[in-house]
């Protein structure tokens, strides 16, 4: 054998080689080649003061998104999204849909993280008739009753007063039963609507509210409000805030010494890593609302694998890294189109819509089922309290017995440690 | 109503801490806006600037921020005649500086908020310092010491723009400037220098407020933007170009804000506030120390 045999001999093999790499992409299945992927249209907060859990929300919803195409996708189609910030305001937000169904001509859409962004897109959807599974929305769909629209925080038929709910049943089964309550909050929305629903409930269970006052929503100094209600002598002190609040509140109750029963409630922000971490141990005894928590009552199949999944993304992406409150709802979220697509065997928006409704899903958030509005049929909020934190380590919150769920009585892990102030 | 006489006098101790803080982000304000007629939209973005560093300083370097804010008030000195500048030759030298200008200092807030998303991340941060958590008791007086750091920073600080600015010869050029440019340009001083250190001075006292707020709350990159109105609201009540106006502003604001929280309710407190605002405009227009 020449040397220029050998030569050609190689050249053929590498000639060979190339064949072979692209006669194996053409034997990959001829549906994914061919057809376009499926498109996932929807406007997220990844700038402004939504986009800790926008983009936490969006972290989940890509994790979802890898698992379906390692697992060859939905149809037989990859999945892809179409996300635009919407800066957490919601004047942007109609133009987003617009957008993402007229120009991008999406294949479905979905909300982005929170209410007024929910409110904000839904002229448009109703109005293009597309199904709208959105995220952690607070009765935003009360008013429109649009039967396309399902929403995945567990709010339950009625929001407004599944946040105190827990917190009141709690309170009332402590021994001996307390008489007074204060309400104060932020004057905003949500915090509106928890006090609403606190009001109602404190009024049922025969408390008597002795402070009933909203803040302005950039207030700085907590101490002035926290000692008008250690004044009142409340037994309860039900509060409703957002997250710099909810911090302010919290050190506020600390330095004046408050000395109630209970303390907390409604508070926002309390769920994430970033504020459990700068309180620690001043959380000691606060109760608050969660949605999971990873205490031994709420192991749903699949949520920890998602976790684990989520905490390792997390640290690079620099966003919540324990991921409790809103990344497994994202997820969820995603699971429940992908099996009513599933179920469907299209894309039909309108037989979808019809399937959410009636079918039940499996979920790393558990079993869910819809009610005619879209709101979980069965109310699933957890009262939590913050128990034996100590310092400012984040793993500890990875832990059972730090975030002691104390209602509902199905999820019930731990009883409650009352007073707050010892 | 629960009113005694304790909960009157902390209220209004209260409100003199949060005064404090209010002056030392009204300052900066009240300098480049009230002095240099720059509408410096953008305050609240070199306040973040501050909260974030003073973040970072603590949590790579274990440097405390105390050290910090001296720090970075040396840094805005050493930066602010280079953002001067630059401002200058885009908007004033041009004229139509107020439309401008204020588009130009919107543009800066954005970028520098996305800047700090993209840096940071956007979940609120906040120092854990045990010297914070403190209280000090004085009879039934109780002064978080998360409220009195801020509170005598501000003093020092709003303390030494005074002196600098009526005790030195730049300063009086300021002064001056903020009066009547040409009267400058005739004595022999150059108005672009004292403008220029002027806008120096609002720079680092704006990086300071941040480190401030940062020590009394969690802050993410857009929550500067809830002070500007209330920045800009001391600087006008306290007569728009005077220091002594805005730490006087800023206090009465402050007690007037936990009064209202004690007697009538935190809600009312926005509209006390603003209310008290247009009433002294209405009698002053010029503002309490306005002349």
């Amino acid at each position: 054998m020449s040397k220029n045999d050998f030569t050609i001999n190689r050249r053929e093999a590498l000639a060979g080689i190339a064949t072979a790499a692209l006669t194996a992409g053409s034997i990959v299945p001829a549906s994914a080649q061919t057809q376009q992927p499926i498109r996932i249209g929807m406007g997220m907060a990844m700038t402004g003061g939504l986009a800790a859990l926008g983009k936490s929300a969006l972290l989940g919803m890509q994790i979802w998104k890898d698992d379906l195409n390692a697992r060859g996708g939905l149809l037989g189609r990859k999945v892809e999204f179409v996300t635009y910030d919407d800066q957490s305001s919601p004047a942007v937000v109609p133009g987003i849909y617009s957008k993402l169904i007229d120009i991008d001509k999406v294949d479905l859409v979905v909300s982005g993280y929170a209410t007024n962004q929910i409110a904000a897109a839904m002229p448009t959807i109703m109005q293009k008739k597309r199904l709208f599974m959105t995220l952690f929305g607070l009765a935003a769909n009360d008013q429109f009753k649009y039967d396309r629209y399902f929403q995945m925080q567990p709010n339950g038929p009625d929001a407004r007063m599944e946040f105190s709910r827990g917190y009141i049943e709690t309170a009332m089964a402590m021994n001996p039963k307390p008489k007074t309550i204060a309400l104060v909050g932020a004057d905003a929305e949500f915090p509106n609507i928890a006090l609403d629903g606190a009001r109602e409930n404190a009024k049922k269970a025969g408390l008597k509210i002795v402070y009933d006052k909203m803040y302005p929503p950039n207030t700085i100094d907590f101490g002035t409000i926290v000692r008008s209600i250690k004044a009142t002598e409340a037994e309860l002190v039900f509060v409703a805030s957002y997250p710099p609040d909810s911090a302010g509140m919290v050190r506020a109750a600390r330095e004046v010494g408050l000395k109630s029963r209970m303390f907390g409630g409604g508070m926002i922000g309390l769920q994430s890593a970033a504020l459990k971490t700068q309180l620690g141990p001043l959380l000691n005894g606060v109760v608050g609302y969660d949605l999971y928590v990873p205490e031994p009552t709420l192991k749903f199949p699949g949520i920890e694998e998602f976790l684990k999944k989520y905490q390792a993304e997390a640290a690079k992406q620099g966003v919540d890294p324990l991921g409790f409150y809103i990344a497994p709802f994202a997820y969820a979220e995603m699971q429940v189109l992908e099996q009513a697509i599933v179920a469907v065997g299209s894309l039909d928006e309108a037989k979808l819509a019809q399937h959410i409704h009636k079918a039940s899903f499996d979920t790393v958030a558990g079993t869910i089922k819809f009610q005619e509005r879209g709101e979980w049929a069965e109310p699933r909020v957890l009262l939590v309290q913050y128990q034996g934190v100590t310092g400012n380590d984040v793993e500890q919150f990875k832990q059972t017995g730090r975030q002691v769920i104390l209602h509902p009585p199905k999820y019930k892990s731990g009883d409650i440690k009352a007073p707050f102030g010892d | 109503m629960y009113v005694t006489w304790d909960l009157m006098a902390n209220a209004i101790v209260a409100g003199i801490l949060l005064g404090g803080f209010y002056a030392a982000v009204a300052v900066g304000v009240t300098i480049a806006f009230g002095m240099l007629d720059i509408v410096n939209i953008a305050h609240p973005a070199v306040m973040m600037i501050g909260a974030f560093l003073a973040y970072l300083a603590l949590n790579t370097f274990g440097i405390d921020p105390m050290i910090t804010m001296v720090i970075l008030a040396g840094v805005g000195l050493a930066i602010g005649p280079f953002l001067y500048r630059g401002y200058h030759a885009l908007i004033e030298k041009r004229g139509d500086e107020s439309l401008q200008g204020l588009a130009f200092f919107f543009g800066i807030l954005f970028i520098v908020e996305i800047g700090l998303v993209m840096t940071f991340g956007v979940d609120y941060r906040a120092l854990e310092l045990s010297y914070l958590s403190k209280t000090f008791e004085l009879g039934a007086v109780s002064i978080p010491a998360r409220m009195l750091i801020p509170f005598v920073v501000a003093m020092i600080m709003c303390g030494l723009c005074y002196a600098y600015l009526f005790y030195t010869f730049t300063g009086r050029t300021i002064l001056a400037v903020a009066q009547d440019v040409e009267a400058v340009r005739l004595i022999g001083a150059d108005p672009q220098r004292s403008k220029s250190v002027a806008f120096s001075i609002a720079i680092a006292t704006g990086l300071v407020a941040g480190v401030l707020l940062i020590l009394i709350q969690p802050v993410e990159p857009s929550i500067g933007r809830e002070f500007i109105g209330r920045a800009f609201a001391v600087c006008v009540l306290g007569g728009i170009a005077s220091i002594t106006g805005t730490v006087t502003a800023a206090m009465i604001l402050g007690v007037a804000e936990t009064l209202t929280a004690s007697l009538i309710g935190p809600s009312w407190s926005p509209a006390i506030s603003f209310g008290l605002l247009l009433l002294t405009l209405a009698f002053r227009p010029s503002g309490i120390f306005g002349r």
